[in-house]
């Protein structure tokens, strides 16, 4: 009787599944799919190096330096960084008072109240405070931005397949309209075409207008791919903040299980050596 | 409930005599785990995935006992606080990869056990029970797990949770007021948030619960084998411990390298980018994807594009959407009907010459297309792939197996295990 139903539910299950094959299968012949504008256009990530990529990568903290330099003198003009706070700048190599100089120097001041009337007020940034949003809320955010909202970088680089060289692309990949594009896909007003976007067109202009358009602390020259990169591995930093010390703890994890494994295998091999097995 | 050549536990300490007189807890462990458990010495290394999954469950326990200390189930802060957890806790970044691969890591390991399982034979007479414990195991870990995956409220957490919950509302009549009950809403948010997070912290339990009785009906006839014929006598089995500890300390050590090689040098392998931004009901992502483990179920979901009807009259019976459910839980819940469905003899697949085709060139494959057609788009040639694949997954344990059982004709089988292991008969074999 089990198998009498459940035969029966076979045939049925598999016999839908056989139907709704020949008619998807039809479909497919009479009426196939056109492909779609992004599958012509979009691209992949290029490839580019960083010196924290592979099992024993670490940030280079100039890198870093210089790319957060670009984050507060380009992408901080409408972009979001809420999950750093600037304490956490220690880690890219300034010194405690470096730290509280940026803070208190930051473009825009973190929101606070006036102590006198409770008023909405602003103060300068301290090392414990998150950096600062450049915009009130997101009702601002849009009526700054042609009504797009600039996404928060803190974790851009995990938020994207192969993120950093995502963001890398992106920020060099702006380029002429191709002459070949359908009509309905070509960027409308205040939209901008880049084929590392996923919809090919992004409401954000390219950022990195001209080389030397960052001052570089370190004298290195600010070429645009220069920046990108920088700006990439800051982001990336900031996604990833605790990386090295994720890397550090998986080499002694694993040398430990490796002596763990032999040691394990030997007593295996020892406790079976008279047992035919 | 074991062999009558099973060790006796003796304790030598006056305080473990004490206790054993008292509360034999000691002797509990000994005659389960310990050298008073017989089991036969033809294991392979397959049969290491048993114990390794409940090492995975402890350590999803123990990580998720402590990220809950720092979590805080709001669709407001839920979110930063795993980030906060990422960043500010002592390593919090470690708890949370942990117990995010460990999740994988469970449901791989898992996976072997269950493919170990349907290979030899395991949930045949008279281990019945054991694998209908599997089962129910089974199904709580796919429901933690998506619970879990809900819980950082980022966009596929969301969007997973709209989806699969989404689910009831097939359900004719009373499937969207049920939805609706569930969630404490018309769409995922704070009241659905708090519920996942309390069933997700008690869910683990529950499984450990099924994983007790799981192994007490284990215990029962004891381990099966990869020749799949019964013990016979002592020399077809070795005690527990020293033997299968060892040889399972062995297994963990892999298990654990590959683990660790996953959670320190690609934490987000597995994962999917879109988590790593907030949760957005305005926003759907282009791609809704369930996590790796359901990728074969999410792909006979969507396998069914045709509403089962009576042709020229618009009639709709059941509706392709409500089928496609029925069809996904009914892909794991033929799997309790499995030792009634196969009913050959024979346990093992190595003498089965005819089941061993339809298993390694039929189910497996199909399996994997499944897997593969479940994290693509629902395009073609996806969809087709897939609705070919689940055609014969379903084909396969509901007509072929039944069938197969009945008309083969299996290999000789050895005697005795202790045969089959040193090639001389029973009586003559030196233990």
């Amino acid at each position: 009787m089990v198998r009498l139903i459940a035969g029966l539910v076979g045939l049925f299950f598999s016999g839908m599944l056989l139907i709704s094959f020949v008619t998807g299968a039809y479909t497919a012949v009479t009426e196939p799919v056109a492909p779609t504008v992004e599958s012509q256009f979009h691209k992949h990530p290029k490839k580019v190096s960083f010196k924290h990529d592979g099992p024993f990568g670490a940030y280079d903290k100039a890198q870093l330096q210089r790319g957060l330099k670009v984050y507060a003198e380009v992408c901080a003009a409408c972009h979001s960084l809420n999950q750093v706070a600037f304490r956490n700048f220690e880690d890219l190599g300034y010194s405690e008072d470096e730290v509280k100089a940026i803070a208190k120097g930051w473009k825009t001041e973190v929101p606070s109240i006036n102590p006198e009337t409770g008023e909405p007020a602003t103060r300068p940034g301290l090392p414990s405070d998150k950096v600062p949003s450049p915009f009130a809320n997101e009702t601002a955010a849009r009526a700054a931005n042609n009504n797009a909202l600039p996404p928060d970088l803190s974790l851009m680089t995990k938020a994207r397949h192969n993120g950093t060289a995502y963001v890398y692309s992106l920020l060099t990949g702006y380029q002429a309209v191709p002459a070949n594009l359908p009509k309905e896909s070509r960027p409308g007003t205040g939209l901008h075409y880049n084929p590392y976007f996923a919809n090919l067109n992004l409401a954000m202009a390219s950022p990195l207008t001209s080389d030397d358009q960052v001052t570089y602390d370190d004298g290195t020259k600010a070429t645009k791919d220069q920046m990108a990169k920088d700006v990439a591995a800051f982001l990336t930093w900031t996604a990833e903040p605790k990386m090295e010390a994720r890397k550090t703890a998986g080499w002694a994890s694993l040398i430990f299980l490796i002596i763990f494994t032999a040691l394990t295998y030997l007593s295996y091999r020892t406790i079976w050596a008279d047992k035919k097995h | 409930m074991s062999f009558p050549w099973a060790n006796e536990y003796k304790p030598q300490h006056p305080v473990m005599q004490w206790v054993d007189e008292r509360l034999p807890l000691p002797r509990f462990v000994y005659n389960a785990i310990g050298g008073g458990y017989p089991v036969p010495r033809n294991l392979n290394y397959w049969w290491n995935f048993g114990v390794l999954s409940g090492v995975a469950l402890m350590i999803q326990i123990i990580t998720g006992i402590i990220l809950a200390m720092h979590y805080y189930a709001s669709v407001d802060g839920a979110f930063n606080s795993v980030e906060h957890i990422m960043r500010d806790v002592n390593g919090g970044w470690f708890l949370r990869y942990a117990h995010m691969n460990g999740a994988s890591f469970f449901f791989i390991v898992v996976y072997i056990h269950i493919f170990r399982g349907l290979f030899y034979g395991s949930y045949k007479a008279p281990r019945e029970m054991v694998w209908l414990l599997g089962v129910v195991i089974f199904l709580l870990m796919m429901a933690t797990g998506f619970m879990g995956y809900v819980l950082p409220w980022g966009q596929m957490s969301f969007w997973g949770a709209q989806v699969i919950t989404g689910f009831f509302s097939a359900i004719p009549v009373v499937g969207e007021p049920l939805r609706q009950w569930l969630l404490g809403g018309f769409a995922p948010d704070q009241a659905a948030l708090n519920r996942f997070f309390s069933l997700h912290y008690l869910l683990p339990f529950v499984i450990l619960g099924a994983i007790i009785l799981h192994v007490w009906a284990l215990h029962i006839p004891g381990s099966s084998n990869p020749t799949g014929v019964a013990v016979k006598s002592e020399s077809d089995t070795v005690p527990f411990h020293p033997y299968y500890t060892a040889k399972d300390g062995f297994g963990l050590g892999l298990f654990l390298i590959a683990f660790v090689l996953v959670t320190f040098f690609s934490p987000n392998l597995l994962g999917h980018p879109d988590n790593y931004i907030p949760a957005n009901p305005m926003s759907t992502p282009a791609h809704i994807v369930p996590e790796w483990y359901y990728w074969p179920f999410y792909a006979i979901l969507r396998a069914f594009t045709v509403d089962f009807a009576i042709p020229f009259t618009g009639i709709v019976i059941i509706p392709a959407k409500l089928m496609g459910v029925l069809a996904m839980f009914g892909a794991i819940l033929l799997l309790f009907f499995l030792p009634w469905l196969d009913t050959s003899p024979v346990r093992s697949g190595h003498y089965r010459p005819l089941f061993r085709k339809f298993f390694w060139y039929g189910l497996i494959p199909c399996i994997v297309i499944l897997g593969y057609c479940g994290v693509m788009p629902a395009e073609e040639p996806y969809v087709m792939l897939s609705q070919l694949a689940a055609a014969y997954y379903f084909a396969h344990f509901l007509i072929i197996l039944p069938i197969v059982s009945r008309i083969e004709k299996a290999a000789p089988l050895p005697n005795s295990i202790t045969e089959a292991v040193t090639g001389k008969p029973l009586e003559t074999a030196a233990a």
